[in-house]
């Protein structure tokens, strides 16, 4: 009906399975015919709190990973960090809640069309988009490395799971407590120069997603990130999720990270005006 | 339109405006419709009010714009939009094709910004009303707020009247955050407003405790959402019972066709929903279905005989 949200439906999902997994909750909705519309990159809005709530506004959580084809149809699988009181509600819900959801909404990855060298960049809870993205990156006959990092180790979700999906898998923590010690951007720079990446799809907090984008500014890599900004309603309608992007003709405008995004191509952010004001509009 | 509700007659007006349902959107909370039309068809509300539209693009305030709070939330966007001209050529045509029924909604920087916008709508055809906001909290300088004085709040009312009016109703919409919306209302309505929208955000703020600074990249911003239905209530309330002739399109933290009942109670001719529209896409269909069966649960025949009610019922010496 409409160009914006086209595939976006609001319906009752079901809790097929809620587990924890160290410091995240792996949860399973069940979706139906829905699973089909949902790309790698979508985001869910979902209602927290119940009935008599205070919290009036959804929550948005990347979609980790779709799987078709169960008994009940498809089902959306997200990983959640029980870190405010929505996300706490939502980890509190048991196996067989209905729980009211709005999905797939956003911009999905750009996947190639024929197979390419792709590096995948999760930070701290922002990596759960790239399993599931990882997957069908495999199935296009891609080569998927893929770089975790966070504070600490406890803070990257199921290690296994990163080797199950990637080709390699690389792990990074601030406080060297898993993998590496240090950044999770630390090898890009010698991984772009050795020519051993076309596409770099990352997920994760501004600074890193900005660290990215300043190391392959200039070279070949293609860039997109799925960015991270607070959001009222995740359907375009509130105004409050802009972010600074240039445009064809260098102009900044400020677009909605709901529907312009999450995923950008990174060139195109204005990272030094995020937060700021761009200059006034010259129409 | 009117089979759907049987034999009630859930019409409304707004200063001649007809519309076939009270259920608007509320500006600021809808975008210009696109966004909502994937969820519900647009022609089966009463109306979608835009977002308060100003002459020149605007890129509006810094991030962060919006900080929950219990029961509502602070916005400050700053009238990000593409200016009137991009909206007149491309939002209003869609919005009629849709079959929507619009209320345009105007912000100016200045008394004179307004009489320009005037200018520049009234070619337009199809446009049922318009909505003049002289109440937006977020601007940079709270004294361009020409709401919160009954000369500044005239002067702009004044100045659109001088172009459209008679033409298309002119909806003044006031903030609460005065010591006497009776005395503005009265002064925006003396200088040639048909209508009255009420009632803006109501201006707050939030400290965000790791920053220990203000959250918002405006500092101040606007709480809308349940939290300040009772203010609207009130509102409405006195201004309706100072001046019973003037409609009044209501709006402050609706999320159910309770709330909306509420209001129309109050004073109400016709309801906007805001921010119920962030938690829920279909809050307004939703909102029109109850407050249409409480109606009908109520005993009344038509909308009409609600808008006020809690007026008249006091009189007669009733719950």
């Amino acid at each position: 009906m409409s160009t914006i949200n086209k595939s976006a439906a609001q319906i009752t999902a079901t809790i097929l399975s809620n587990k924890r997994i160290g410091a995240y909750h792996q949860i399973l909705l069940s979706i139906g015919d829905l699973a089909s519309v949902c790309r790698p990159g979508n985001f869910v809005a979902i209602a927290v709190g119940g009935e008599s709530s205070k919290m009036i506004l959804r929550r948005a959580f990347a979609i980790s990973r779709i799987t078709h084809g169960s008994a009940s149809g498809g089902a959306m699988e997200l990983i959640v960090a029980p870190h405010g009181s929505g996300s706490r509600w939502l980890c509190a819900q048991p196996e067989g809640s209905d729980i009211d959801i709005v999905a797939p909404l956003g911009k999905a990855f750009g996947i190639p069309t024929s197979p390419v060298n792709a590096l995948l960049v999760g930070g701290g809870y922002g990596s759960a988009p790239l399993f599931g993205l990882a997957e069908v990156l495999k199935a296009r006959g891609c080569r998927v490395d893929m770089l975790l990092g966070a504070s600490t180790g406890s803070k990257i979700y199921a290690p296994l799971e990163g080797k199950r999906s990637a080709s390699t898998l690389k792990i990074y923590t601030e406080d060297g407590s898993m993998g590496e010690r240090g950044r999770v951007t630390a090898p890009i720079s010698s991984l772009i120069e050795q020519g051993s990446i076309d596409v770099i799809y990352s997920c994760g907090p501004m600074s890193m997603l900005r660290a990215i984008s300043d190391l392959t500014n200039g070279t070949d890599v293609v860039h997109q990130c799925a960015v991270e900004e607070s959001m009222a309603c995740g359907i375009g309608i509130c105004m409050t999720c802009v972010l600074p992007v240039k445009g064809e003709d260098g102009a900044v405008s400020m677009l909605r990270s709901c529907i312009d995004g999450p995923v950008m191509d990174a060139s195109t952010v204005a990272w030094d005006l995020v937060g700021k004001t761009p200059p006034a509009v010259t129409p | 339109m009117n089979t759907e509700y049987g034999g009630f007659d859930f019409s409304t007006s707004l200063a001649g405006a007809s519309f076939p349902s009270p259920i608007f959107t509320a500006s600021g909370c809808a975008s210009s419709g696109k966004e909502l039309a994937q969820f519900f068809d647009l022609s089966e509300i009463g109306a979608v009010v835009t977002k308060s539209v100003m002459n020149k693009p605007r890129h509006g305030r810094p991030t962060p714009r919006m900080a929950e709070t219990p029961s509502g939330m602070l916005n400050s966007i700053g009238l990000q939009g593409p200016g009137i001209d991009h909206f007149l050529a491309n939002d209003v045509p869609w919005l009629l094709s849709k079959g929507s029924r619009v209320i345009v909604s105007i912000a100016g920087e200045t008394i004179d910004e307004y009489s320009v916008l005037a200018r520049k709508i009234r070619p337009v055809q199809g446009i049922s009303a318009i909505e003049v906001n002289i109440s937006c909290p977020n601007v940079e300088n709270r004294g361009m707020v020409f709401a919160c004085q009954s000369d500044t709040a005239a002067r702009a009312i004044d100045g659109v009247r001088k172009i459209i009016g008679g033409e298309i109703p002119i909806i003044a919409k006031l903030t609460p955050d005065v010591t006497d919306i009776t005395s503005i209302a009265s002064s925006v309505v003396d200088a040639g407003a048909d209508a009255l929208a009420l009632i803006n955000t109501v201006l707050g703020m939030v400290i965000n405790l790791d920053t220990m600074r203000p959250h918002l990249g405006g500092k101040t911003g606007g709480l809308s959402g349940p939290a300040i239905r009772p203010v609207a209530v009130r509102a409405i309330y006195q201004v309706h019972n100072a001046m019973p002739h003037v409609p009044i399109l209501g709006m402050g933290g609706v999320a159910s066709g309770r709330d909306a009942l509420e209001l129309i109670l109050a004073g109400a001719s016709g309801i906007s929903v805001g921010t119920a529209s962030f938690g829920d896409p279909t809050a307004i269909p939703r909102i029109q279905r109850e407050l249409h069966a409480l109606l009908v649960a109520r005993g009344f025949t038509s909308l009409r005989e609600a808008i006020g009610y809690a007026h008249r019922a006091s009189e007669e010496g009733r719950q």
